[in-house]
């Protein structure tokens, strides 16, 4: 990641603080239009995960480029409660909080590339990529 | 930051004025609940304009709010939605399914008389 951009995560205000500095980086980047929403409202997504599922963690943000295309990168990450299933987190409609279950699979195709790693008691690290048109 | 809400005669106008916490978001719930009973409102328009962002607890919460002031009487028109902010609703799989939209705020209240009097119509 170039340039990477740290916002600790654990309250509801750094939802938004996270989001809006994507804008930003986004818009730096190169990004315009729907795209600009829609990484913000992918990183909101991701945050909002930190704060009601792990209490608190991370959202890291900066530039990266593979094979001469340009792009933005979001790693959410922290050292809460961990997913057991993650095949099942990501299908719409799943949720453990009896939301919408729609934050993961929602987040995934909001962006262009989209991994997740977990580990129960361990934490969980999302990495998410959209590569400018 | 919390939402200005407007009376205009039986109709409440909740315009947002800037980006809103999940917190701001329950209080503006709370209080269109509150204030449609002891102001005996038969509408609601909430004005999404300022929102760059309506992610899934965003939304959920609008649809609650829906929900809850029918419960209390009153009809609600979301307004304003911004077409980047649709783009990303339809992507994320999210749906305001039953919920009156309208692009602005002149537009919304014309929609909400046309909503309040086909609900008097069904009683
Ligand atoms: N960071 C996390 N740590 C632990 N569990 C998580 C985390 N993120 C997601 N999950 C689990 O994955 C499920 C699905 O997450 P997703 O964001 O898709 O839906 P949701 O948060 O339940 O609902 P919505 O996001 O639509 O409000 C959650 O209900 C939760 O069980
Ligand atoms: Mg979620």
């Amino acid at each position: 990641m170039i340039d990477e951009r740290r916002v600790p995560i654990d309250r509801d205000v750094d939802i938004v603080t996270a989001r809006q500095l994507g804008r930003e980086l986004a818009a730096e980047a190169g990004f315009t239009g729907s795209d600009l929403t829609l990484i913000a409202t992918a990183i909101s997504e991701v945050a909002r995960n930190i704060v009601v599922y792990a209490e608190r963690g991370e959202i890291r943000l900066g530039r990266t480029d593979r094979n001469g295309r340009e792009g933005i990168e979001v790693v959410a990450a922290d050292e809460g409660p961990g997913i057991p299933d993650i095949q099942q987190a990501m299908q719409d409609g799943f949720s453990t909080g009896r939301s919408l279950g729609l934050g993961l699979p929602g987040a995934r195709r909001l962006m262009d590339e989209f991994e997740i790693v977990s580990e129960v008691g361990k934490g969980t690290v999302v990495t998410m990529r959209k590569w400018r048109p | 930051m919390s939402v200005p809400i407007l009376k205009q005669g039986d109709v409440l106008i909740a315009s947002i004025q800037s980006a809103l916490t999940d917190r701001d978001l329950l209080q503006l719930k709370d209080e269109l609940a509150e204030k449609v009973g002891r102001l005996r409102s038969r509408g609601v328009v909430i004005d999404v304009t300022a929102l760059d962002v309506m992610d899934s607890f965003a939304t959920r919460t609008i649809r609650s709010i829906a929900a809850a002031t029918r419960l209390r009487g009153a009809e609600t028109v979301v307004v304003g939605i911004q077409p980047e902010v649709a783009i990303a609703l339809v992507e994320l799989g999210l749906t305001l399914d039953g919920i009156a939209t309208a692009l602005d705020l002149e537009e919304g209240l014309d929609v909400l008389v046309e909503v309040m009097e086909a609900r008097r119509r069904d009683r």
